[in-house]
């Protein structure tokens, strides 16, 4: 039983190394798109208080309006432009309607606010194009199809194309957002917001454009994720449980980390994918990815209560 | 006017601190029981047994369970599916294990299962503050159900996986199982309902309620004033998976008749959450109104579009259900973010004092 345990998983490891590459490979996809629907969590988070649950539904919302404009007829590429505005309205009307009214009232309300868009756009997306499932137009954005087969260590190791691509273009976006953030007015602004909100106001940075500037960015990066998780696995709303994935991710790294959110994500992915192969089908009967990530935070949080990468905790009276 | 509390005096400090300060409560609640006793149950038909009586009770029971731990301890928890899933798998392992127990006696015990799990993961909250602490309750979450799957000994090895409530009977008369009445499981419901109502009631009013808000309001402010955390933050966990667990096996035995694991799922959590904040958080009344209107609020909505002649399919109006749904949560967030029990105080204030405005 012991041996199940500590030894025999990394014998397996050692015996097959390109097995082990090969497992790694795809807990570290699955990790980059952990990391970065945390990352549009951490965005809100940071310039808000708002702990926003919808993210994960918006990733959803983003792919299949993205399927359905494409449905109706639309160009590829014309579609993308169109769900981009989509996002974009919709970062507004949730600042406008939802947003404004609540600001200041505590955290938990927020929450639940974000719960209720949640809901909202479950019901509103599946009222217009249907709770089928539904194919990632992946062709028609130029998502190369295929594989690499490599031979290290005498063994086997596929690269999907479609993974390398998710790999780049997520290491692209995630560079882009990290330049944006430091190096342009925009993202200084909402870094100052951040750290403090009373002293961002008071240097005249206007609360209310970069609440919708967030939730903008925060829909781009839905978009992103949607596209690449719906080619993996098919647009539909079974894609929100990915969005529960991004929690412990950021338990993690700490809720108002960027660093944070993109280490816990890979840590999260490829370690999910070790203990599911070596420990989790042989000992446990499998599918234990729902709940390890959220145990193995739980136990990071017990000796670092702020996660990884967040901000100290100091609490005065 | 109906409110006129003219002539009432409080000449002690235990008059004043009584359940009822006011004569109309009392009279109210009466009034209250009256219908909920006999002219509910005597004039309901079995779908609103089925649909409106029984599971508004359970649920209200579920939310008043998180909302001791929530709303009076200030424990932010996503995990309540899970827990009154233990209660339920508990209460069936003892029915089967124990053919003999009485199986009022097996629900009451069945809390018992679920406050030892809730104070085992209650334990982070000892280190962990609250959003942080809200993503922990999740790993019960996930983990349990996940558990409720593969742990083939919870459901006796059958084969479908699921949970199948036995006929059970109490002094000769079916109590649970396809057999029971309706009837008779609303006032078995009701009768454990009020009974844990009224244990609530007066929990939050007394020496623990307090420690729980202190602990709430700033929890080192409390520490320092001499209150112990650990146990404060520990029976609010025990009591509220307590009271949760009653409310999963009541859920499962008198209303569902049985059960998958994914059933408690987290979506089953929202919809208890929901109905703790839309209620009011800190409340023992909002519950009950939280559970009247999330449960209720679908029902009617599936009447609607019967009753005005279109032809709607059924899962369009499933679609619109859950939208409107949610779009009414951050409608009353917005109105109201304290909750319905807070509607009911500012009413009540207004009579109080109607016709004048201060």
């Amino acid at each position: 039983m012991l041996a199940d345990i500590f030894i025999n998983p990394f014998v397996d490891m050692f015996a097959a190394p390109d097995f082990l590459m090969q497992v790694l490979w795809e807990g570290l996809v699955s990790g980059i798109l952990y990391a970065l629907i945390a990352l549009g969590f951490v965005l809100i988070f940071r310039s808000s208080r708002i702990f926003n649950f919808a993210q994960g539904i918006m990733v959803v919302f983003a792919a299949l309006t993205l399927v359905g404009l494409h449905a109706y007829g639309v160009p590829a590429w014309i579609s993308v432009a169109l769900t981009l505005g989509v996002m974009f309205v919709l970062a507004l009307t949730i600042e406008r309607v939802v947003l404004r009214p609540l600001v200041g009232q505590p955290d938990i309300i927020l929450f639940m606010a974000t719960i209720g868009i949640t809901l909202f756009l479950i019901g509103f997306g599946e009222t217009i194009f249907g709770g089928e499932n539904k194919v990632m137009i992946s062709s028609e954005l130029g998502i190369p199809t295929g594989d690499t087969v490599m031979e290290p260590f005498g063994g086997l190791l596929i690269l999907q194309h479609l993974d390398i691509t998710v790999v780049i273009v997520a290491t692209l976006l995630v560079l882009a957002l990290l330049a944006f953030l430091n190096y342009t007015q925009m993202g200084r602004a909402i870094r100052a917001l951040g750290d403090d909100h009373q002293a961002a106001l008071s240097v005249g940075i206007s609360l209310q454009t970069i609440w919708v500037l967030v939730w903008f960015i925060a829909g781009i990066i839905a978009l992103v994720t949607g596209i690449a998780w719906g080619a993996r696995a098919g647009v539909s709303f079974a894609l929100e449980v990915i969005a529960y994935k991004a929690l412990p991710v950021l338990m993690l790294g700490g809720l108002e980390s960027i660093t944070g959110a993109i280490v816990g994500g890979l840590m999260i992915g490829m370690l999910e994918k070790l203990f599911e192969i070596y420990w989790g089908q042989p000992l446990l009967g499998g599918n234990t990815e729902t709940w390890f990530a959220f145990v193995l935070a739980l136990i990071v949080l017990l000796f670092r209560p702020q996660g990884l990468f967040g901000e100290k905790i100091i609490e005065r009276v | 006017m109906l409110y006129r509390t003219a002539g009432q005096f409080k000449t002690s400090y235990k008059s004043d601190q009584a359940l009822f300060p006011i004569k109309q409560d009392a009279f109210l609640l009466g009034i209250i029981g009256l219908f909920v006793l006999a002219i509910f149950p005597l004039t309901a038909s079995e779908f609103a047994f089925q649909t409106m009586l029984i599971p508004v009770m359970i649920y209200a029971l579920a939310a008043l369970g998180l909302n001791i731990l929530t709303g009076y301890a200030g424990q932010l928890s996503l995990g309540t599916g899970a827990f009154m899933g233990v209660g339920a798998y508990a209460c069936y392992k003892m029915v089967t294990l124990m053919p003999w127990m009485n199986p009022l006696v097996a629900i009451l015990l069945s809390g018992v299962f679920s406050a030892g799990v809730g104070v085992l993961f209650g334990i982070p909250s000892l280190r962990i503050k609250g959003f942080y602490l809200a993503i922990a309750t999740l790993a019960a979450q996930f983990f349990l159900v996940w558990l409720f799957e593969k742990w083939a000994w919870l459901y006796n090895y059958n084969a479908s996986g699921a949970i199948q409530v036995p006929n059970l009977t109490v002094f000769g008369g079916y109590v649970t199982g396809p057999q029971a009445d309706s009837i008779v499981q609303y006032y078995v419901v009701l009768g454990i309902v009020a009974l844990m109502t009224m244990l609530c009631i007066n929990l939050t009013r007394g020496n623990l309620g307090r420690t729980w808000k202190a602990t709430r309001d700033m929890d080192i402010a409390a520490e320092l004033i001499g209150i112990n955390l650990m146990k404060s933050k520990l029976t609010a966990f025990a009591i509220s998976s307590y009271i949760v667990g009653v409310a999963g096996a009541l859920y499962v035995f008198m209303w569902k008749g049985a059960a998958e694991p994914n059933l408690f799922d987290i979506p089953l959590s929202f919809q208890v959450l929901f109905i703790a904040i839309i209620g009011g958080l800190g409340s023992v009344l909002g519950n009950y109104l939280g559970a009247i209107l999330i449960v209720g609020l679908p029902v009617v909505l599936n009447l609607v579009p019967a009753t005005l002649g279109l032809a709607i399919s059924s899962a369009m109006v499933e679609h619109l259900n859950i939208m409107i749904v949610g779009s009414l949560i951050v409608f009353f967030l917005i109105v109201e973010p304290h909750g319905l029990n807070q509607l009911w105080r500012l009413i009540r204030e207004k009579l109080i004092i109607w016709p004048f405005p201060h």
